[in-house]
């Protein structure tokens, strides 16, 4: 398989058009240091605060004793919910609009261990450390529900919104000549990025500027521009470089409005710095979850019904759903289906999004059911996919715009060498190695939020692409270059990318795996009328080098314009702008829909996700899709797990450029590696604490656990998905890789593990 | 901030008066210090640095066996071509602990005396009973989250794993730590918790470990280290063993064994049993397997670490044919 290239001229090592395998731009300033991150920043006067979280997950704080703190040398403030500046509740991600009540980021009302009750702000961060642990709390503790293998959670209640049902799936099942069921779980797992939270906020008047990492610049603006009850422009929030999110740096937290609140109430810039213990209750990771699922088929594997069953723990005061029915209700083709989701309350922060929030999970059901059934009905796991393979959305019933699923099955297996597994359990070993196979596929949605974007064409011939848009690893730096040197015809390093600032266009959040193909589409257009407006005034100048052509058009390529009637007669864009003695040529253009132009939807669909379209919106269903070939080696008499060789091929649309895309998929890929084998929050039931909150305690992969990783494009452009013809890029590669792992365990072994992470103990 | 008084040594003598000093801690590479500092569980009022000793990081092996100096630092001692060939389940103990940023810092001295990784020990915020932080105040772990903590020489009071790689082997072949002139069998430097496991090792105020010194011996030469663990690195032994053989000269029957186990017990854990059931006895599997079931006679679980007590032996057996192999 190759990556299908619009533009087939390019594509080798050194090309920055689109397409092109161009090295990340911002490369040099992370290696070198340079670039800064938000909180290695030092405002004048800037002082620290340091949070103070409580030690009991449930009851009630009844007093707070700070003399000791605020008698401590350096100590300007210890904010506790008595004192604190009051703020207002703020309008929700969805658009939902805000509570009449103030919001209190500092509790009264313990609900959770390592919830905010407190915070000292001190002249160095050091004094705020000491000071803040001679703060004394006294508490009326209640006795924690700590999670919902606890009985007394209860079976939660449902979410109506994650129902999906067609046929008659119970009546179906109970009539199926094979049946199997069986309940798959996955732990708390959190995001844990190496660029732990925190932010810098600083009062200047009415005018906030934050420094804080962000995958949503303009919805978090708006958030703390509802907080204060000032205007959205007066928020100024700077995020150019972030250290990893994966979904946990899209929304302001609670310590954020703590930081700006001690800043206003000081009027001294705040930095607040999350501790890395911190990153596991001051905001959520993914909910533990559990499904039970219930295959109903034919004999010869073909699927008559699913059931499916499921819940995740959520906050006792919030709704936090992980969609467990995703894909299980997209993946096969079946006549009888349903699927019902519980959410159950329990003693802990709400939890957050991390990388592919429900898919990655419910693949991990779904994936190793159908693996069950495979070995129940004696066919190989690849072939029973095959034969129940989806034509079209089983649940939307509409065509796929894209599915290259199959082309993912055949090129992967043949390059993973899928027909040389032998098929029974624990039947190829080496030593005291057992070797297991295993595949499983994966998915996620193309989800579509109308962008923006402001190209400039400067005075030097350099252009400026500019965006609130943020890149936090991905490379929207380096595909945005692409675009616009694509678009106008320029070389790559001319282009100046500006990102991650709330003064520049707006953008919506970074997630959903759906920045890229907005943005590109963005600049795309703002790029072309930029050029339009260049050959204009080139054309029409009396200025103009080209003025005495009488050319109804010109070209650019590689900065140079020329006109298609006399090819020698070139002209640098600087030298065209110099001579039309213009200093910039700007274009600033959305894609928003004619309906949503006005400035409140314009404001709506950058603050909030009410506008953005689902993956069935329109006439078609619009998915990534990838599928997972794992070499596992397990030592037969430790337990242990190795992956040793994987596969993946991968259907993401058209690459923007394949290099980061594959560098996304192969992180995808190791996360995965680490959910399957290592990733789980271990909770104290007593008392609902995480006990190994640090990263030597709650492991993720080491490059010795990850081998040499192959990742096949078998995409084509869908221009359905996308204006440029992307589809999911970020998501994507981590959903299938656990079930993968896990049935390709089930295969050395003989063992099925039903519960991640597949830890040694559980195969011994 | 927490105050604390930093002095830094200028002789071993004045490390040791300054550390005879009440709430003193010294200071070599800091790797457990600050890191239980910023936990809440070190509190010194006195810091005493004595990374500035000259003469403390010498590593010699000779025919008697290896000194290493207390400031050696845990990669120079894995990488020394000499203990590699003496004493390869030393080096491989090391080269298996912890990351490389942390070996080129840590010294072989505060290696030995690294604290346990059981999170209740390490939370005193949120876990103010631990018999090993405050004498007499409970244990969070005997019915918490407990995977990782011991099944061998626990007590009512404590079941905090000792977490040291190094230490594993060091106990299988009789080295000796020094304390200036006085010298403990490394099996008697660490203590047991017993009712007391606020006293993990023999070491008064006012001493400090100026050396280690390991015997030289066939098994040793004949060694190797096996650490078993989820994750590739830089994490701690859910079981290992430091494995020495020496045979009689008909190469298949065992003069002298040496067995050190890791992550398994309160502390570095001398499989003596083992050792006895294998001497005189020819290498062969069944005996072997028989013989490593000894390892955990006394083993005690406490819900999440019952595993250790299937594994450990398995490791032990698997190390036993390793160095089987070597010898």
């Amino acid at each position: 398989m190759t990556i299908v290239d619009t533009k087939m001229k390019h594509g080798d090592a050194s090309d920055g058009l689109l397409g092109g395998r161009l090295a990340r731009i911002d490369g040099p300033v992370k290696i070198t240091g340079a670039a800064d991150y938000a909180m290695e920043h030092f405002p004048e006067g800037m002082v620290y605060a340091v949070v103070i979280d409580s030690t009991i997950a449930s009851g009630r704080v009844v007093a707070i004793d700070t003399g000791s703190a605020e008698a401590y040398p350096g100590v300007l403030l210890v904010l506790t919910p008595d004192n604190a500046l009051p703020i207002k509740s703020a309008t929700d991600w969805t658009g939902a609009p805000p509570a009449e009540a103030p919001f209190e980021p500092l509790a009264r009302e313990v609900t959770f261990a390592g919830q905010h009750i407190a915070a000292v702000i001190a002249e160095t961060f050091e004094q705020a450390t000491a000071a803040a642990a001679l703060v004394k709390v006294t508490y009326d503790e209640t006795a924690p529900i700590s999670s919902f293998d606890d009985p007394r959670s209860g079976e939660g209640f449902p979410i109506d919104m994650m129902t999906k049902e067609w046929g008659d799936a119970e009546a179906a099942l109970a009539i199926a000549p094979v049946r199997i069921e069986q309940e798959y779980r996955t732990p708390r797992e959190y995001n844990v990025p190496i660029e732990p939270h925190g932010l810098i906020a600083r009062w200047e008047g009415d005018m906030l500027t934050l420094w804080e990492p962000s995958q949503w610049i303009d919805g978090m603006s708006r958030t703390y521009a509802e907080w204060f009850g000032i205007p959205f422009e007066k928020v100024r929030l700077l995020s150019p470089y972030i250290g990893g999110g994966f979904g946990s740096k899209a929304f302001p937290a609670r310590y954020g409005a703590v930081a700006a609140i001690a800043a206003k109430m000081l009027d001294r810039p705040v930095k607040l710095a999350i501790t890395r213990p911190q990153t596991f209750t001051a905001f959520g990771g993914r909910p533990a979850t559990r499904q039970t699922i219930a295959l109903g088929a034919t004999r010869e594997g073909k699927l008559l019904s699913i059931v499916h069953r499921s819940a995740n723990e959520t906050s006792m005061d919030d709704v936090a759903v992980e969609p467990l029915g995703s894909v299980t209700s997209i993946m096969y083709a079946v006549p009888n289906f349903s699927s019902r989701q519980n959410i159950v309350p329990v003693n802990t922060v709400k939890p957050g999004a991390l990388r592919a929030p429900g898919e990655n999970p419910s693949a991990f059901g779904i994936e190793c059911a159908i693996d069950e059934l495979a070995y129940e009905v004696g066919i190989d796991p690849l072939d029973i996919r095959l034969l129940n393979y989806a034509e079209e959305d089983p649940h939307a019933r509409k065509p796929w715009s894209t599915r290259r699923l199959r082309e993912a099955y055949a090129a992967g297996a043949e390059a993973f060498g899928w027909a040389k597994r032998s098929p029974s359990v624990r039947s190829m070993r080496e030593g005291k190695q057992l070797i297991g196979y295993g595949v499983a596929a994966g998915t996620y949605p193309v989800r579509r939020t109308p962008g923006e974007a402001m190209v400039r064409i400067l005075s030097n011939g350099t252009i400026e692409v500019a965006s609130s848009g943020i890149d936090m690893g991905q490379g929207t730096y380096t595909i945005l270059a692409q675009t616009a040197a694509e678009a106008i015809g320029v070389p790559v390093e001319t282009v100046v990318v500006k990102l991650g600032d709330s003064s520049l266009p707006r953008a919506p959040v970074a997630g959903g795996s759906q920045l890229a193909n907005l943005m590109t589409g963005a600049v795309h257009v703002a790029a072309l009328a930029a050029r339009d407006e260049l050959i204009g005034l080139a054309i029409n100048d009396q200025n103009s080098p080209f003025r005495d052509l009488q050319a109804n058009t010109l070209t650019i390529e590689g900065g140079q314009m020329s006109s298609p009637r006399d090819a020698g007669s070139s002209v640098a864009i600087a030298e065209v702008m110099r001579r039309t003695g213009r200093d910039r040529i700007e274009a600033l253009r959305n894609t928003l829909p004619e309906n949503l132009r006005n400035k409140d939807d314009h404001f709506r669909n950058f603050t909030t996700i009410s506008t953005m379209l689902s993956p069935t919106e329109g006439d078609y269903s619009m998915h990534s899709w990838c599928v997972h070939f794992v070499e596992v080696r397990v030592d037969v008499d430790f337990g242990t797990v190795r992956v040793s060789r994987m596969v993946s091929a991968l259907d993401s649309g058209r690459l923007y450029n394949p290099k980061l895309a594959e560098s996304q998929w192969k992180g995808g890929i190791i996360m995965g590696i680490g959910q399957a084998l290592l990733e789980e929050g271990l909770v104290d039931q007593r008392n609902g604490h995480v006990m190994n909150n640090n990263l030597g305690d709650y492991l993720v992969p080491t490059n010795a656990d990850i081998p040499d990783l192959e990742v096949i494009s078998v995409g084509i452009p869908d221009t359905n998905a996308s204006i440029l013809g992307g589809k999911a890029v970020g998501e994507l590669a981590i959903v299938g890789v656990a079930p993968a792992i896990a049935n390709a365990v089930y295969h050395a072994t003989g063992i099925r593990v039903r519960d991640l992470p597949i830890t040694l103990e559980k195969l011994i | 901030m927490r105050d604390f008084s930093y002095l830094r040594a200028g002789s071993v003598d004045e490390a040791l008066s300054a550390a005879a000093m009440p709430a003193t801690m010294l200071l070599a590479g800091g790797t457990t210090l600050l890191d239980l500092a910023k936990c809440g569980v070190n509190a010194p009022e006195r810091v005493v640095d004595i990374t500035h000793l000259k003469g403390l990081d010498a590593i010699r092996v000779d025919a008697e066996g290896a000194f290493i100096g207390a400031l050696a630092k845990m990669s120079r001692v894995a990488a020394d071509p000499a203990i590699l060939a003496e004493f390869p389940a030393v080096s491989e103990a090391l080269w298996q602990a912890a990351s490389a940023q942390i070996r080129n810092m840590a010294t072989i001295g505060g290696n030995l005396l690294q604290r346990t990784r059981c999170a209740y020990f390490r939370d005193p915020a949120s876990f103010p009973a631990c018999n090993k932080r405050v004498p007499g105040s409970g244990c969070s772990a005997m019915e918490g989250v407990n995977r990782g903590h011991a099944v061998l020489g626990t007590s009512d009071a404590c079941i905090a794993t000792y977490p040291g790689d190094l230490a594993a082997a060091l106990v299988a072949f009789d080295a000796i730590v020094h304390l200036g002139e006085r010298k403990v069998p490394v099996d008697d430097f660490f203590l047991l918790p017993g009712t007391t496991p606020h006293k993990e090792h023999a070491m008064q105020a006012g001493e400090m470990i100026t050396a280690i010194t390991i015997p030289a011996s066939p098994a040793a030469r004949h060694s190797s280290y096996l650490k078993v663990r989820d994750r590739q690195s830089y994490e701690f032994a859910s079981a290992s063993a430091a494995v020495g053989i020496e045979f009689e000269a008909d190469h298949e029957t065992i003069r002298d064994i040496r067995i050190g186990l890791g992550g398994v017990a309160t502390k570095p854990w001398r499989a003596r049993a083992v050792e006895d059931a294998l001497r005189g006895k020819v290498l062969e599997p069944d005996t072997i397997k028989n013989a490593s079931r000894l390892a955990v006679e006394s083993a005690i679980a406490h819900g999440g670490n019952h595993y250790k007590i299937e594994l450990a032996p398995r490791v032990v057996e698997r190390a036993i044919l390793k160095s089987g192999a070597l010898a």
